[in-house]
């Protein structure tokens, strides 16, 4: 089932275009990794996919089983408050907001919910301690919790795993994979780290200016844009 | 001993509305400002301020009712400036400071071209405790029922707003909703408090109680509540204890000390262990 069709998608700031001719499908249970260099358009791309910027030209159509609050989205670390003062908990209930409807409180599910992912990101021991007290490690994981609770079809992360080391990284990379087999739940991700990601992900969408890549990773390797963008490291 | 309680009678009895108007207001001011220095807005008080200012001489040059004439004209200023800090071209910092000193400029002209500047125009530069009135005190009580209701109500999705308001607009909230609250609800706390803080000091009235209890409390509702007790304390602290002077700048001074005896408090608990609070 198609979760999301751009069709000749042109997306930019103040009209300014970034990404032209955007067209690409995102299917139920992808995983799927935008690649790109730095200024390529990677972030304005997943921020027009979930409506925080609208897009300058062509069509973004979700599916109708889709509303924007069935997607879970964790933004590029630099756009959150690290000093806020709050507990963990508190954050992560958040991203169960959009499940309330017009009630104004969260009710007994909604805490169970959270208390799942915290359990699932390992935080429990923490999750009572303020945010800003955590480490650059802890407060992603606190965020990665809050974005699987306002999902449970589609995940948009960017660059969830900037300055992270490489075992922590490793454990969030083996968790999204479990969310996206275990629960279905399909992910969009930018990430730098282009060599593990797609060991991960189903589909690759390398971008710049405009898509000049999507297939599988295979294909991506193979082709010359990849050969050049991840080194050629691979047989 | 006895000079003191009489002095306390003689406040109550000819100073009810003042005392009134300026522990809701102080109320009110608290609650908004825990949300405003989160979103980065510290300075909105102030730019307002200036707005309120240029809009109340511009108003009586007019022969207008300050009020009536500045609140429209502040709301829309607060709207503008909360949407500019999503704004890529024009940074919310420099923004305050454009308004603002655009909004001295016409209010100074708009006063020396009528009648000159009088003694009210002088209070609302500094403000006036005394100056507070029944019709103050008849819109601060509903205004500040209202903010109480919808934090109380609201609570949460303030929350994820002032936290990550890109997260909340993704995750599909009316943020839009909640700034356009947010901007109403600052004008009129700006507006009506200009004229006992005036418009130079209204600003710390809305950002030093939440500073304060952030230097101690780690948690958003720890935060609200403490900032509404501190500043409701640094109030009557000034306005009992420093009743010969002016209002204004008392409540800013006793709000500083608050600050720094705050300050200590955060540093010693982080320094022995604890960090629970």
């Amino acid at each position: 089932m198609k979760l999301l069709t751009c069709h000749d998608l042109a997306v930019g700031y103040d009209n300014k275009v970034v990404l032209a001719n955007v067209n690409l499908e995102i299917t139920n249970g992808d995983y799927v990794c935008i690649v790109g260099s730095n200024g390529s358009g990677k972030t304005t791309l997943i921020k027009t996919l979930v409506n925080l910027i609208p897009p300058i030209s062509g069509k973004l159509k979700y599916d109708s089983t889709v509303e924007p609050k069935s997607i879970g989205y964790l933004p590029q670390k630099l756009e959150v408050q690290t000093d806020f003062p709050a507990s963990v908990l508190e954050i992560v209930l958040s991203g169960c907001l959009n499940r309330l409807g017009w009630f104004p409180f969260y009710r007994k599910k909604e805490k169970e919910l959270a208390l799942r992912y915290i359990k699932l990101l390992e935080i429990e021991n923490i999750k009572n301690k303020p945010f800003r007290s955590l480490s650059g490690g802890q407060q992603q994981r606190v965020l990665l919790a809050r974005a699987l609770c306002s999902t449970e079809k589609i995940l948009f992360l960017d660059e969830p795993f900037a300055g992270l080391d490489v075992m922590m990284a490793q454990h969030l990379y083996e968790i999204l994979d479990k969310i996206n087999k275990e629960y279905g739940v399909t992910i969009v991700i930018i990430s730098h780290d282009v060599n593990t990601i797609i060991k991960h992900a189903t589909k690759v969408i390398h971008v710049d200016q405009t898509i000049t890549f999507d297939g599988t990773p295979s294909d991506y390797l193979a082709s010359g844009i990849g050969t050049q963008y991840t080194g050629g490291n691979y047989d | 001993m006895i000079n003191f309680f009489e002095q306390v009678r003689d406040i109550f009895t000819y100073m009810k509305e003042p005392l009134l108007v300026g522990i809701l207001l102080s109320l009110c001011a608290a609650i908004l400002g825990v949300v405003l220095v989160l979103k980065r807005y510290s300075m909105i008080g102030d730019g307002l301020s200036h707005v309120a200012f240029g809009s109340f001489a511009v108003a009586l040059a007019l022969n207008q009712t300050p009020v009536q004439f500045a609140l429209p004209i502040v709301m829309v200023a607060a709207y503008i400036l909360l949407r500019l800090g999503q704004n890529t071209k024009i940074k919310a910092d420099a923004a305050i400071a454009l308004l603002s000193s655009s909004a001295l400029a016409i209010g100074y002209l708009a006063g020396s071209l009528s009648s000159g500047f009088t003694a009210d125009i002088n209070n609302y530069m500094f403000g006036s405790i005394t100056t507070a009135s029944k019709t103050d005190l008849y819109m601060i009580v509903p205004l500040a029922a209202i903010i109480i209701i919808c934090f109380i109500v609201f609570y949460n999705r303030i929350f994820a707003v002032t936290f990550d308001e890109s997260f909340a607009k993704a995750t599909g909230m009316h943020t839009r909703f909640y700034n356009i609250l947010l901007s109403i609800f600052t004008a009129i706390v700006v507006v009506i408090g200009m004229r006992i803080m005036g418009s130079l000091l209204i600003s710390s009235l809305i950002i030093f109680p939440a500073l304060t209890s952030m230097r101690v409390f780690n948690n958003f509702k720890k935060v609200i509540v403490s900032s509404m007790f501190i500043s409701v304390f640094c109030f009557l602290v000034a306005f009992f204890a420093f009743s010969q002077y002016s209002s204004a700048a008392s409540i800013v001074i006793v709000n500083l000390l608050v600050f720094i005896l705050f300050t200590f408090i955060g540093m010693l608990i982080r320094r022995f262990g604890s960090r629970g609070i």
